[in-house]
Parts: C-alpha cells; structure tokens; sequence
C-alpha cells in the first residue's frame, strides 16, 4: 500500500470511528426513540412549542413508508456515488491512456536511434 | 400531516427536550415555517441562485472541460447529504457537503448545486420542502458555501497547508449551515419565555453538539476527496487556483507586495 492510500483509509476510518463510537458507547439509550431520523419528530416539535401552528402546505409526494423513504435516501446516495466514481475512473483511464500512448510513441522511435536495431 | 396529530398528544416534559428535538431537524420541513417567513427567505435567495446560474453558464461555456468536475461537486453534496449518522447527541443527523464545491468553483456555483440537491429532497422524499426552499437553500446553498469559502481562503492567505485549508472549509461551511438553520427557527418560534436569544440560545447549544463530529466527518471526507482530485486532476485544479504552481506562488506575492 502505498503513503498516499494508507492516508487515505486511516482519513476514512476516523470518519467510521466517528459514526460508530456513539452507538457503541450507547449515546442514545437516555432516549425513548435513540437515532431517530429528526424531521417527523421536529414537526412535532415546533407544533408543540406554538400548539396552534398549523402547517400550511403539505409535501406533494410523501414516501409511503419508511422503507420506501430510505430506499430513496440510497437511491440519492448511489446517483451521488456513481457520478463521482465515473469521475475518478474517467480521470485514471485517461491518465493511463496518456502513459501508454506515450511509451507507444517512444518505442516506435527508439529502435532507429539504436544501432543495432534493423 | 398525521403523524403530527397523532405525537402531538404525548407531549414532551420541558422545552428543553421539545428544542432539542426541533434541532436536529436539517433541513425545515414542508409547511413549518409561516408564510411571511417562508416568503421572505425566498426572496433573499432568488438573486443568490440567480447569479448562480449565470456564473454556472459562463463556467461550462468558457471551460467545457470543467463540466465533469461540476458534476462531481454536486454528486459530493448528493452522497453526504443523503447519509444521515449518528451523533454524539444520541440523534441523527446529516452532513451537506457544499464546502468541496465552494472551494473549486466558488460559492455562486454552489448554490445552483446546492438548490438542485435540496430540490431532489423536497420532491422525492418529502424532506425540506418546497414552500421552506427559500430558507434551507439560504442556511445550505448560500450561508453554508461563503462561510466555508471564506474560511479557507482567510487560511490560505496565512500559507497554512491546503489540506488544512480545505477542512477546516468543509468543517465551517456544514456547522455555519445548522447555525443559520437555529436562526431560522428561532425567528419563527420564539421561546414563549425568553423570546428570540432564548430560544437562539438553546438551539445553538444544543445544534453545536450535535453537529460538531458530523462538520468533522464531512472535514474529512472532503479531504480525502480533495487528495484524489489532487492525485488525478492537477490541471484542473491548478487552472481553478486551488493549486498554485511556482510561478503562480511567486506572481501572487508580487501581487501581495
């Protein structure tokens, strides 16, 4: 492994380590509800703080369930992954591309520079 | 909205926990800011997304080959603020991964990619909404990029490391997002008590806790993709003065001078 990537997997494993401590160390647990996703909640919320707030506009469209909801929340996640991947990938096939092109052209040269080549 | 009806009957025990339960809240949901409000931080995004746009058209038409780095940087803000993670608060909460973009294409560019991710979220998964899109593309499109923006550039005028630079970009463009979030929600429901510090007060608190190892995360990330694109794609980040080459060193402290 060289000293760029080995930087690299101890930078994303900080940010693993940072996602998964408070779950282990059991941040959560004082809660009736640990982790919960935050927006149905903060509805409630603001409805309690101002008991006579009513919202005025509702979502156009509302996953049905849960599942449905983090089956987009992926979905977003993957399109997102899969544009940068295509990035990286584009950007190193081109390098590569260049490099071999460039020792292409040189071989071809080199064998009339030599003498003893034909 | 049922399920509000149906949890406001439980009733939380102090302001308090009812604050803190508001705060984690990303973006703001559909419906929950007053009309005035929601109007209000519409009109103080419109010209922010429009001269967006604008600088967004020049960039592609004046450097084609930097459409595919602009591709990048919002697919960037579309993974992280798609990963909701634990915090430390015992809650979740995402990052915005705007700060990666702010700093390649400046911020104007940001906030078309920024609105557009906040578009797909209000749409699709009935998170945000479109009748408070003026506000979150204001906290994550418009505070969230210029705060990062600045910071970096402030930083890199005091020759500190790049990769230093960019996280500490990063890292303020995510927390600056929640702050003007607070502000937001402060504004349109004030504590009964203490009024708008009151309750400016408590969700700050509260938002900085939760927020701080999220920004962190998001610092890093941002770092290991600014390590690839340095790895990968030195021109461009040369040409967009993310990079300075020796000559371009020597030229800015002539400049300085």
């Amino acid at each position: 492994m060289s000293r760029n990537a080995r930087i690299n997997a101890l930078l994303l494993l900080a940010v693993a380590a940072l996602a998964v401590l408070p779950l282990v160390l059991g941040l959560g647990d004082h809660k009736e509800e640990p982790f919960a996703g935050a927006d149905a909640e903060a509805e409630t919320a603001i409805t309690e703080i101002e008991p006579d707030y009513e919202p005025w506009f509702s979502p156009l469209y509302e996953p049905p369930s849960g599942e449905i909801e983090s089956a987009l929340f992926a979905l977003q996640a993957a399109l997102g992954a899969g544009v940068l991947a295509y990035y990286f990938g584009l950007r190193r096939g081109r390098r590569q591309g260049e490099q071999r092109a460039v020792a292409a052209a040189e071989a071809a040269a080199a064998p009339r520079d030599t003498p003893e080549g034909d | 909205m049922v399920p509000v009806s149906q949890e406001t009957g439980q009733g939380a025990s102090s302001i308090h926990e009812v604050l803190e339960r508001v705060c984690r809240v990303m973006h703001i949901a559909e419906g929950f800011l007053p009309p005035a409000h929601a109007i209000a931080w519409g009109v103080a995004s419109a010209p922010f997304v429009v001269h967006g746009v604008r600088s967004l058209t020049r960039e592609v038409r004046e450097h084609p080959e930097s459409t595919l780095l602009l591709g990048a940087s919002g697919a960037f803000t579309f993974v992280l603020s798609a990963l909701k993670l634990p915090s430390v608060t015992g809650s979740c909460s995402h990052p915005t991964g705007t700060g990666l973009g702010a700093i390649l294409f400046r911020p104007p560019i940001m906030a078309v990619l920024g609105t557009i991710t906040l578009l797909f979220q209000a749409l699709l998964l009935a998170h945000g909404g479109l009748t408070t899109l003026g506000a979150n593309v204001f906290s994550m499109a418009i505070v969230g990029p210029w705060a990062g923006y600045g910071v970096y550039r402030l930083l890199r005028r005091w020759d500190v490391p790049l990769m230093v630079t960019v996280f500490f970009g990063a890292f303020v463009a995510d927390l600056s997002t929640y702050c003007v979030t607070s502000v937001q929600l402060a504004l349109a429901f004030p504590d009964p008590s203490s009024g708008f510090l009151g309750a400016l007060g408590k969700f700050g608190s509260i938002f900085a806790v939760t927020q701080i190892p999220l920004a962190v995360s998001e610092g890093l990330l941002t770092v290991i993709v600014m390590r690839l694109l340095v790895q990968s794609s030195k021109g461009e980040l040369t040409r967009l003065g993310v990079l300075l080459t020796r000559s371009g060193e020597r030229k800015q402290e002539a400049v300085a001078r």
